[in-house]
């Protein structure tokens, strides 16, 4: 599966780091991201639903962080 | 899975007028226009005047241009690495003070986000009458400029667009 740690990137570079990871992607391919609470969990995976892309799971794996799974 | 997220769909697209060359500014320019762009939004930016340093090829100093009035302001003005912070600026040193500030706190830097901009699809236009006055060509420009455009075509392609004065 794709990964991707955002974790310790700030914005806007958090959003443009998964848009152009999942550009690269093919189509039904999953990718996984770690990313923190607050900006970064409230926007990443609404803005990948916005761009038709499924958020098939979101997690927290402790200390702040999720894991979450996109499908493009 | 969003719920607590409202999701938008009618993004309205974003136009940046750059005006300014400061290093801080631009930094601000490409900042709302990666984010922008990385948040679903079509983004333009027309860079006019002193933000013409920015799309220079030449990313030092270079007396660019034919007259001698050109040259000399083309030289002072330099490219992307000569960009002044817009206060403090302390003879130049302040950008580098900053850069490397940036990269301690893992912000992305000026170089970083014009690269993710264009990237992103941010069309990057310039000013056909501010080429003019500096004596600018297309050539003493970087690859990524999609047009050298007037006000008039900058004005209608926005027409729906925010339009953002940096």
């Amino acid at each position: 599966m794709n990964f991707l740690d955002i974790t310790n990137e700030t914005c806007p570079m958090t959003f443009v780091k998964v848009k152009l990871q999942l550009a690269k992607m093919e189509q039904g391919q999953d990718l996984e991201v770690i990313l923190n609470e607050g900006e970064p969990l409230n926007n990443v995976p609404a803005s990948c639903e916005e761009q038709g892309y499924k958020v098939l799971s979101i997690e927290e794996v402790g200390g702040g962080k999720h894991r979450i799974i996109i499908q493009k | 899975m969003t719920d607590k997220v409202e999701v938008k769909t009618d993004k309205k697209d974003l136009t940046l007028v750059c005006f300014s060359g400061d290093f801080d500014k631009v930094l601000a320019a490409f900042v709302m226009a990666t984010g922008a762009a990385a948040t679903n939004r079509k983004v333009t930016i027309f860079f006019t005047f002193w933000g013409l340093n920015v799309l220079k090829k030449e990313y030092g100093r270079k007396a660019l241009g034919q007259g001698i009035l050109a040259k000399t302001f083309n030289f002072l003005m330099g490219g992307r690495n000569k960009l002044p912070l817009s206060r403090l600026n302390f003879g130049g040193a302040s950008p580098d003070l900053m850069t490397s500030m940036m990269k301690k706190h893992n912000v992305a830097t000026l170089p970083e986000l014009i690269e993710a901009a264009h990237a992103l699809g941010v069309r990057f236009q310039a000013c056909e009458m501010a080429l003019h006055i500096l004596e600018l060509e297309r050539d003493d420009l970087i690859e990524e400029v999609e047009d050298v455009v007037g006000v008039a075509t900058f004005l209608n392609e926005s027409e729906n667009a925010h339009i953002v004065f940096v």
